[in-house]
């Protein structure tokens, strides 16, 4: 007897939950076999302002939490990653990639939640300093997180592009909305499942599928976005971006190389602010004086 | 009017049944209209000018409440033309701080709650005292609450004639009667407390405190609403409405307006008959306007006074 084929309903992940778009709206992109690959929500800027919110929140966990601990979660994403890997393939294959370019990609991704997983309690260490000054103070720079980041995943690389987009914000403590491609939103959706299987608190990466014209300029005017990561766009909507952008002063960050292959710590970077401080110390020894 | 148990008496029995269901369903549309626009820019300024901003904590402190004050009248300058709330509400001690910080002229009203806030266990002589002072000090309003122990026991000419003694004690200020609907357990109850306070005296009746997790709620605010429309077409008097605790985002501020306009009329739609009591409410409101005016961009709260 023929088994009645049971479709996956593809949603968004906000907040740790998979909630359907707010507005009902959805698209049916097309697989590399000309067959739909599924109905995809097309998120509103309401769910945008949401999934914000939700950052916003999570923040406040995320970033205080120990570095090592963070490092702990991302490595428990690459297990979990590891565990998926055929579903992932199949997917990737559903959306026009061959077998071995799949296998290839679904290996850099979990290569590269293993590789930021162990940078996350080591950046601050290698890139902080301890500045000389010539009054009688202890000066260093601290590299801290900017905060809530809206990251947009590039278009052709579904799985390994997006993680190599998420996972140096999230390893830096900050907390993320990312949208999905466009195209090729799959893989997105089944990374959320693994995120929020991977002791990830809800709201630290939330998942938006839908319509890069219609979001981006509500990512650029929403005062809540401290950052915005993207590695694929032209020059005109950069230039767009920066000048909506400029209300909160937003950083806008465009990735010049392939983030999916590339491990690289100068990445988490990006979306960090040093912090310097200024600390009195009584007599200094280089000044010739005594404790 | 105050009114001495000796000469009146409401009869307790007299208080309709509540039927819960119909109130849930009537409830439950308020929340579905749809405020858009210039609509909604109207009656997100309404909604400031009908809050009671408030502070009632116990690490409140002189500077923070006039601090309360400043902003009670410049709730974001940075957006001119807004209203100023109808009042700061503080502890009995921060009246007089209150006072001086807004001046004896100010069209901004100083509420103090009073008797023995939030339990309301003090004595009567105590209750009566405390109101008392806090008017002397410059309370425009004083927030009482009721005995609920003695209202759960079914003492209701204790707490008829405790109001009756409190809204004495306020003279000139006008007295809001916090039933604690939290703790009354059910829409019954919420009614009956609700038509005592007002053949008491009081004019305005208050959900609740905010101490306690189950605040105010459209359920049961409508209730109360429907008890000072009863009151109003029987004896033609206005009582005011004020929700308090748990009303913190706009939309559902809102729905509240859209509740007193059909069940009690326009005429309490102003800051003499209805009150929000928040704390939070105010900023998110506020961000809502900074929204509509910037053209649609979201806010975020680090923009905005934290008081």
């Amino acid at each position: 007897m023929n088994r009645l084929e049971i479709l996956k309903t593809y949603k968004l992940y906000i907040n740790g939950k998979f909630p359907r778009s707010e507005s009902g709206r959805y698209y049916t992109p097309e697989g590399a076999d000309g067959k739909a690959l599924g109905n995809i929500c097309q998120s509103s800027r309401k769910d945008l302002r949401e999934s914000v919110r939700a950052a916003r929140s999570a923040l406040g966990t995320w970033a205080p939490r120990a570095a090592f601990n963070r490092s702990q979660i991302l490595y428990r994403i690459g297990e979990m990653l590891e565990g998926r890997r055929a579903q992932f393939e199949t997917e990737l294959k559903r959306q026009g990639s061959s077998a071995a370019s799949a296998s290839k990609e679904v290996e850099n991704a979990i290569d590269l939640a293993v590789y930021y997983a162990g940078w996350c309690d080591k950046y601050q260490q290698v890139f902080s300093a301890v500045n000389p000054v010539s009054t009688s103070h202890f000066n260093f720079s601290v590299y801290e997180p900017v905060g809530v980041v809206a990251a947009i995943a590039p278009e052709q690389s579904a799985l390994a592009g997006l993680l190599g987009t998420i996972l140096p914000i999230i390893a830096g403590g900050n907390t993320c909305i990312t949208l999905a491609s466009n195209s090729k939103p799959l893989s997105a959706i089944t990374l959320a499942e693994v995120l929020a299987t991977s002791d990830l608190p809800g709201g630290v990466v939330n998942i938006l599928t839908g319509d890069r014209k219609e979001l981006l300029p509500v990512f650029a005017t929403h005062m809540d976005i401290n950052a915005l990561v993207a590695s694929d766009l032209s020059t005109t909507r950069v230039a767009e971006l920066k000048q909506a952008s400029t209300h909160n002063l937003k950083r806008i960050v465009i990735h010049q190389s392939d983030l999916s292959k590339q491990e690289d710590p100068y990445v988490i970077l990006k979306t960090q602010e040093i912090k310097t401080t200024w600390h009195p110390i009584e007599t200094s020894i280089a000044g010739g004086g005594k404790y | 009017m105050a009114k001495s148990s000796t000469t009146f008496r409401y009869d307790y029995a007299q208080s309709p049944p509540v039927d819960q269901v119909g109130i849930a369903e009537r409830a439950a549309r308020f929340t579905t209209r749809s405020i858009k626009t210039s609509t909604k820019r109207e009656g997100l300024n309404m909604v400031l000018n009908m809050i009671d901003l408030t502070t009632l904590e116990g690490a409140d402190t002189p500077r923070k409440v006039q601090q309360l004050c400043y902003k009670a009248g410049h709730l974001h300058d940075a957006i001119p033309g807004l209203p100023h709330t109808a009042a700061v509400c503080v502890y009995p001690p921060f009246v007089k701080v209150a006072r001086k910080a807004l001046g004896n002229r100010s069209p901004i009203k100083i509420a103090s709650v009073a008797t023995g806030f939030p339990s309301g266990h003090l004595t009567l002589e105590g209750k009566r005292e405390e109101t008392k002072r806090a008017v002397g000090d410059g309370a425009d309003e004083v927030d009482m609450v009721i005995s609920r122990g003695r209202f759960l026991s079914g003492d209701y000419d204790y707490v008829f004639d405790e109001i009756a003694a409190i809204k004495e004690a306020c003279g000139k200020a006008r007295l809001k009667v916090i039933l604690e609907t939290g703790e009354l357990a059910t829409l019954d109850n919420v009614r009956r407390a609700s038509d005592i306070a007002i053949h008491a005296g009081a004019d305005f009746i208050k959900t609740s405190t905010g101490k306690i997790s189950s605040a105010a709620t459209i359920p049961v605010t409508l209730v109360m609403l429907l008890a000072i429309r009863d009151y109003h077409f029987k004896s033609g008097n206005m009582v005011g409405m004020k929700p308090a605790g748990g009303i913190s985002k706009s939309k559902l501020a809102l729905h509240y307006l859209v509740m007193v306009k059909e069940t009690l009329g326009p005429e309490w739609l102003s800051n003499e008959w209805f009150r929000f009591g928040a704390s939070s409410l105010a900023n998110d409101v506020l961000m809502q306007i900074a929204k509509i005016e910037s053209g649609g961009a979201y806010q975020s709260p680090c923009y905005f006074s934290q008081d």
